[in-house]
């Protein structure tokens, strides 16, 4: 056969997408370049989506309605991401899965302004149940990335 | 009808397989099942081809590119994706094949060759929703690691408890010769490794594996023809849940997945099914789909082998161990020690219905009558179990 079992035949795939993101979440976007955070709520199960839901998977009815959540709710879960991630922001980052006020679902972002030199020490910080609030940027594009969540009551980071 | 276990193969497990190309690797597994078998390819009726996402080795659908190295021309050939639940997903369709009686034997085979991209990270992200979780570091170890964050919150679990599932599983793969993690270390050896999402660190995470694996299972009247001692699947049960984890994690969330309470509904289902009332006295081994630390105590306490949040504290006192303990977990060192993608959930099969057959090598426990296998992909969002007993009990 005459080849070392380590060669190897290299390509590189670049593919480029166009995600299109519908009316529901369209709305979404454009309520971030308002500064708000836009959920869909249905009458019926009385439960109230974010991400915003087109259909109520738990009464079989449209969503009928949209509703601002609140700029502040609760994290359900967190942690530090220590090792780096291609492609995103240098880490160490902290991220939760917060549930803002009036809705019934966590969605992800990170968290700005801990201080994570140390790390275990901000793990405490940002356990489940602390309170954060909605910092949103001064520019925005109308993308999740315009606004991230500040510990409630702490500086500004 | 009872559908049992014929035979399987399994290859070693390690970061790549430079020495051969995927299809090879498949070919491998499912000459290697059917040589333990005593069949030809012409004694297999259809194929369950066992394949998660492709962007790792980076050719679309290669299940097609592998039907002849499978020799699965002129056969019916179904291919099976539920992320990491794959290989579990694999048993149970193949299992509905012969149970409808459209085949009286199935080969189920697959491999997973993890190394050939060094973009695995970017590839693993790709699973989040594109606009609205994409953009923050998601991949499956953070997503874990904010699990655990709620779950320890919960159960007053330390790191230092979950690190006790590694020292044991790596002791347990050295009896395992297809393992690729392996050897003796120390709880301190655990809470030292690398952090790599708190509470994450890199002991409490199963490696990448490359490596191939093969099962072939068939009808009461193949069990007769080809082998006097299977490993009968005596239940099966598996359940999907919303792809949103924010969803998951609330007040009014149907399964709240700190708890685990998927599996947990999966458990009762496949053990009402396999006639297990109490799996801590009736199940021997438990080879659980547990890329993580945290993972095996959530489904012993999902499934009911004990009380929620006493899990760590039973694995203290032993009642876990291969040797003195009530319930072998994982005596093959898991999937922690472990973790070929595509095919861990039929590797889980393989190594429980070994454990009846008697053919688990060192690994083998003795007297076991009942062994459990489960898989889980999606982030969680795709739960599965098999039970397999010595004796049928579905006639």
């Amino acid at each position: 056969m005459g080849h070392a079992p380590t060669d190897i035949v290299s390509d590189t795939i670049s593919l480029q997408y166009n995600y299109s993101l519908g009316q529901v979440a369209g709305k979404f976007m454009d309520g971030l370049k308002e500064g708000k955070i836009l959920a869909t709520h249905c009458s019926k199960s009385g439960l109230t989506y974010l991400p915003p839901r087109d259909y109520c998977e738990q009464s079989f009815e449209p969503c009928d309605g949209w509703v601002e959540a609140g700029l502040a709710g609760v994290i359900e879960q967190s942690t530090i991401v220590v090792r780096g991630f291609d492609g995103k922001r240098p880490a160490p980052q902290a991220i939760a899965f917060v549930r803002l006020d009036g809705t019934d679902c966590a969605i992800p972002n990170y968290i700005d302004g801990v201080d994570l030199s140390d790390m275990r020490e901000a793990m405490k910080r940002i356990e489940p149940g602390t309170r954060v609030r909605v910092v949103f940027n001064e520019e925005r594009a109308g993308r999740i990335t315009d606004f991230t969540f500040h510990l409630l009551g702490a500086e500004q980071g | 009808m009872s559908v049992g276990v014929i035979a399987s193969w399994q290859s070693a497990f390690r970061t790549s397989h430079p020495d051969k190309t995927f299809i090879e690797q498949a070919q491998e597994a499912a000459v290697g099942a059917l040589k333990a078998a005593k069949m030809t390819p012409d004694d297999i009726d259809a194929i369950v081809f066992s394949l998660a996402p492709t962007f790792f080795m980076g050719v679309a659908d290669a299940d097609h590119w592998a039907v002849d190295a499978i020799f699965g021309a002129g056969k019916p050939i179904f291919r099976v994706h539920t992320g990491g639940a794959t290989g579990g997903s694999v048993v149970h369709a193949a299992y509905a094949l012969v149970e409808s009686g459209m085949a009286r034997t199935v080969l189920m085979v697959g491999a997973e060759r993890i190394a050939e991209t060094p973009d695995a990270q970017k590839v693993l992200n790709l699973i989040f929703d594109a606009f609205y979780e994409r953009d923050m570091p998601l991949s499956t170890n953070t997503s874990v690691a904010l699990a655990m964050s709620r779950y320890m919150q919960m159960h007053g679990v330390t790191e230092e408890d979950f690190a006790q599932t590694v020292v044991r599983h790596r002791r347990n793969a050295m009896k395992n010769p297809h393992a690729h993690l392996k050897g003796e270390i120390t709880i301190d050896d655990v809470m030292k490794s690398p952090a790599i999402a708190l509470p994450l660190k890199l002991f409490d995470i199963c490696p990448r594996s490359s490596g191939s694996a093969a099962m072939i299972i068939g009808d009461t009247a193949s069990l007769k023809r080809y082998q006097t001692r299977p490993a009968f699947i005596n239940g099966l049960s598996g359940l999907s849940d919303t792809y949103w984890i924010g969803d998951r994690i609330t007040p009014i969330s149907r399964t709240d997945w700190s708890s685990f309470r998927l599996p947990e509904y999966v458990s009762r289902r496949c053990f009402e099914m396999a006639g297990i009332s109490d799996p801590f006295k009736q199940i021997q081994v438990a080879e659980f789909y547990d890329p993580y630390s945290c993972q095996a105590y959530m489904q012993l306490e999902a499934d009911g082998f004990c009380a929620p949040g006493t899990a760590a504290r039973l694995d203290r006192e032993g009642a876990w161990d291969v040797d003195g303990g009530a319930v072998a977990v994982c005596p093959s060192g898991g999937t922690l020690c472990t973790n070929p993608i595509a095919v861990t959930g039929l590797v889980r099969a393989i190594d429980a219905a070994s454990q009846i057959m008697g053919t688990a090598g060192k690994m083998q426990v003795k007297n076991v009558r009942n062994a459990l296998a489960t898989a889980s992909g999606g982030i969680g969002q795709f739960h599965c179990m098999t039970v397999f007993g010595a004796e049928p009990v579905h006639n």
